[in-house]
């Protein structure tokens, strides 16, 4: 299990590398360079205090070289400075994580714990009535554009009903509780609905399969309460492989959280990236972005680690 | 009789590596066996479990490659066209009905299969030939257009003998047909088994590790221990009297009525692995018999004394 | 009765073809014919813009400034959008655009995920390693943020044209191959899985003790059997381009205008949505509608292809 453990972790920084490499890469691609930037606002420079310039920020070395530079500053703990916020990168996205992690947290539980409802009782009558609606509603959970439903959220809620606030955030000491929360609901729900849709899909599957296993069988038949057979006997061995998806998902969420966050004009990871990339500050892009993978490759790890806990039959090597 | 399959010193090694770095060691599965089966005979081959019967069976059957010794088909190699015409002539019916047969193919797709891989006549012809192969081994025409997973055990191998039916073959190589299935199915699968046979010129090679079911369907037993042939007898002869001590001990396993089981006789301990043979004779940790020449020599299959078409591989036959 | 007498006797029975039973068995799932019928209805009024352009004689993509938000009208039949569009005609071409994008990108995707991961699972070795470690990369990355990266390259760095770069085919070009170049790995995974547990099976071994080679191999008995996990793994993965295409070109990273998409369409909508709710309701209600009816479908093909799933 030790082994595992540190072949995972050693993977998941070699990932991570390569990652920055690529990343690094593809931010060089992007139009323009910090120069023409710089330029745009000082026209009527020559071509002879350009080439000065691009000597004088390494433009002009080569890709991996220019790599090697970054990669050494930021080992250091460098990672740029941001242009757009005239702030180095790390210190725009520290407040920027906290509101990501809030918001991808709390998602995250509600459609879990809903999940779990759903899920469950789509279960125990597979075929009814309540399990064809409980599918219908997975089904749109799924299917529908985050952005658009959260666009639609806003024209209910917001412009029409006045009830919640169509965007931003409060820091939780500044207004109050309510209306912290207040700003939270439309973000989370918006967020929730899709995994609330993916996650019950599972838990029905994986549920209709454990309750016709043996032992479960056995259980009912020994005359344990219909209760006691679902939530203990069944939901058990059921979660298994849920909670492995669900681990796995947690990650992807932070792309939902890009779209909801520049929906709710919410500044948080996503919304700081994609605004970096939009106006060209590519130091503060490639941090995110970088921060961003970070992410998600540690709630894979976690979701590996989870599964081996959960299932002794799985032996790690 | 011609012979219709010759194994000559035949030997069917597995590379086997634990790990990435662990020590790459040798399996041999199959040692050195030469073995002919005649058109029309049934020969049964009998062993435990990691004998090495099954990939015996897959080597006649042209699933697997000799790593050594060579298969010859009514005589010649197995040059390329040889090996065409023994994929059509040799067929093989699996132990599990279940994993047998594709779950994603209506029966009559099953049945033609050796036709359509070997494109063999019109698709109309094809299934025609289903047709009758269906009511051949005894199935209701409608079995046609049915799935396997409508069927039980007992019809799954049945269809499974339909489909090796299909190209007419010379030979069926039976992998255990009847240890996945019921006793009372056991009979009847056994019976179809026998009379399509006799409608047929039909060899089998019948792998089984069941003596009792060997004794009512073969012409020959071959037992095989550890890779190894260690006797091959015409069945009367064998049942009657065994002169290798392990076929002796095999049949002393099998209950019979009016006879208590022969419990000093039956084996002790268990088959070493085939991955570190006994030297001398492999049988020797196991045998009441061994001396120390048992220790040493690995003794030939030669007849038994008085008895030519009887040959066993033992330095003390019976 | 002789053995030949009672030969005669039996009658027949002509197999009847296999995609016939699936046929029968997908018709029982209700969500999955509606779902059909609903995309062929999409279909057909995504296709409706050849015929109906001429006739109302408009130009969808002629801007009209005087004609902005223009309520329904016998010419403008939804109406007109904030720069004096049609939008209805916008509508349809859009969707013409967005539907393309969605099974173009899949497609290809998926062709390249299932042939290596077929691949991969039945041969092994070296390609089977390599495949699993870049998969398990590839999963383990944040997929919207990357392809906005990959939707914001600059075309002329990579030594494309800056004429190309600008135009709409190049914008419509670098959104399938971008989706199509991420979004092939969970197809992969899954049919290198399914073809490990199918290649172990006596049926398999059947084939091949009666000469079947790989190609026989694969296409007989692997992928009718992995269907199930890769229709349904496919089916997802339209909905999901589909819904990828629609957020990246509603962020300004996909389908760029004047060039009309579902998603492009809501890019202002944000915006306009006090003003003109409608213009933010169509197209999004339009892509859910197509998702919705892409997974409905993945479900119905599921029931028919699996025959011993019921519901």
């Amino acid at each position: 299990m030790a082994r595992f453990m540190l072949r995972r972790c050693g993977e998941t920084l070699l990932v991570l590398l390569i990652m920055s490499f690529v990343i690094y890469s593809l931010i060089g691609l992007m139009p323009g360079d910090p120069l023409d930037v710089m330029l745009a606002s000082a026209p009527g420079v020559t071509p002879e205090v350009v080439a000065h310039l691009r000597a004088i920020y390494g433009l002009d070395q080569p890709l991996l070289l220019r790599y090697w530079h970054w990669l050494m500053a930021a080992l250091g703990g460098d990672f740029g400075f941001s242009r757009s916020h005239a702030q180095p990168a790390l210190q725009v996205l520290a407040p920027a994580l906290v509101e990501t992690a809030r918001l991808m947290l709390s998602a995250f539980t509600l459609s879990v714990v809903l999940a779990l409802v759903l899920g469950i009782v789509a279960a125990l009558r597979p075929g009814r009535a309540l399990d064809s609606i409980i599918s219908l509603a997975a089904f749109a959970g799924i299917s529908v554009p985050v952005f658009w439903l959260a666009l639609v959220l806003i024209l209910v809620f917001a412009v029409e009903l006045h009830w919640l606030p169509a965007s931003g955030t409060t820091a939780l000491g500044e207004h109050g509780f309510a209306a912290h929360m207040r700003h939270l609901l439309l973000p989370v729900v918006t967020l929730a609905l899709f995994y609330t849709g993916q996650f019950s899909r599972f838990v029905r599957a994986a549920m209709i399969e454990t309750l016709r296993m043996d032992h479960v069988r056995t259980a009912r038949a020994k005359g344990a309460p219909e209760r006691r057979v679902v939530l203990v006997h069944a939901l058990r061995n059921a979660m298994i492989p849920v909670v492995t998806v669900m681990a796995l998902s947690f990650g992807t969420l932070f792309s939902g959280a890009l779209v909801t966050e520049t929906m709710f004009a919410i500044p948080g990871m996503g919304k700081t990236i994609y605004d970096a990339i939009l106006g060209n500050d590519y130091n503060l892009a490639l941090t995110g972005l970088l921060f961003a993978t970070l992410v998600t490759l540690l709630s894979n790890l976690v979701a590996d680690l989870a599964y081996g806990w959960l299932d002794p039959r799985i032996v790690l090597t | 009789m011609t012979a219709l399959v010759e194994l000559d010193r035949v030997s069917v090694h597995f590379d086997q590596r634990r790990g990435l770095l662990g020590r790459r060691s040798v399996l041999h599965a199959v040692e050195q066996v030469s073995l002919t089966i005649a058109e029309g005979e049934t020969v049964g081959l009998v062993g435990e479990s990691g004998s090495g019967k099954s990939t015996l069976g897959h080597v006649i059957a042209g699933l697997r490659k000799p790593t050594q010794g060579e298969m010859r088909f009514r005589g010649h190699s197995l040059d390329r066209a040889t090996r065409r015409v023994a994929q059509h002539a040799i067929q093989i019916v699996f132990q599990d009905p279940f994993g047998a047969l594709d779950p994603r193919m209506p029966v009559s797709a099953i049945i033609a299969e050796p036709l359509t891989i070997n494109r063999i006549g019109s698709q109309a012809e094809r299934r025609e030939r289903a047709a009758s192969l269906v009511h051949d081994v005894g199935l209701p025409q409608d079995a046609l257009n049915r799935y396997p997973h409508e069927f039980s055990g007992g019809q799954r191998q049945r269809i499974a003998i339909a489909r090796a039916l299909a190209p007419n073959p010379a030979l069926i190589v039976a992998d255990e047909p009847l240890s996945a299935l019921d006793v009372s199915i056991q009979s009847q699968v056994l019976n179809l088994m026998r009379d399509v046979q006799q409608q047929r010129q039909l060899a089998y090679l019948f792998i089984s590790h069941d003596m009792a079911v060997v004794n009512h369907l073969v012409d020959r037993v071959a037992v095989l221990y550890l890779g190894r042939l260690v006797e091959i007898a015409p069945r009367a002869e064998l049942f009657a009297r065994p002169s290798h001590p392990y076929t002796r001990a095999l049949l002393d396993a099998v209950p019979r009525i009016g006879h208590f089981r022969a419990r000093h006789r039956t084996i002790q301990g268990e088959m070493p692995s085939p991955l570190a043979p006994p030297p001398g004779c492999v049988f020797h940790p196991r045998c009441g018999k061994a001396q120390d020449i048992c220790r040493v020599t690995a003794p030939e299959l030669l007849p038994a004394p008085g008895r030519p078409a009887q040959l066993a591989a033992c330095h003390f036959k019976d | 009765m002789s053995v030949s007498a009672l030969e005669g006797a039996v009658v027949v029975e002509q197999a009847v073809g296999t995609w016939r039973l699936r046929w029968q068995r997908f018709r029982q799932h209700r969500g999955a014919m509606a779902s059909l019928v609903a995309l062929l209805l999409l279909l057909a009024f995504v296709l409706a813009a050849f015929p109906l352009q001429p006739l109302l004689d408009i130009d969808p993509y002629a801007t009209d400034l005087l004609a902005r938000f223009d309520p329904p009208s016998a010419q403008h039949l939804l109406g007109t959008d904030e720069a004096g569009r049609d939008v209805l005609l916008r509508l349809m071409i859009g969707g013409q655009v967005s539907l393309l994008v969605g099974v173009l990108a899949t497609a290809i995707g998926g062709a390249f995920g299932v042939m290596l991961g077929v691949s991969a699972g039945y041969f092994g070795g070296r390609l089977d390693e390599f495949l699993m470690r870049f998969t398990d990369g590839m999963i383990a990355l944040p997929l919207l943020p990357l392809l906005i990266v990959l939707g914001a390259l600059d075309l002329t760095k990579l030594g494309f044209s800056a004429e190309f770069a600008r135009s709409g085919a190049a914008g419509f070009w670098r959104i399938v191959v971008i989706i199509s170049l991420v979004d092939w790995t969970a197809t992969a995974r899954i049919a290198r899985a399914s073809t490990l547990s199918i290649k172990e099976r006596d049926f398999v071994r059947a084939a091949w003790a009666s000469g079947a080679g790989p190609l026989y191999v694969m296409a007989t008995h692997v992928l009718p059997n992995i269907a199930t996990p890769l229709i349904v793994a496919i089916t997802l993965t339209i909905g999901r381009v589909i819904l990828l295409e629609s957020v990246l070109s509603f962020l300004g990273f996909g389908v760029v205008p004047p060039t009309p998409s579902w998603g492009n369409m809501l890019n202002n909508a944000q915006e306009l949505v006090t003003q003109a709710p409608a213009l933010a309701i169509y197209p999004g209600l339009l892509i859910f509608i197509t998702v919705i009816a892409v997974n409905f479908l993945g479900d119905g093909l599921q029931h028919a292809f699996d025959p011993r799933s019921d519901r």
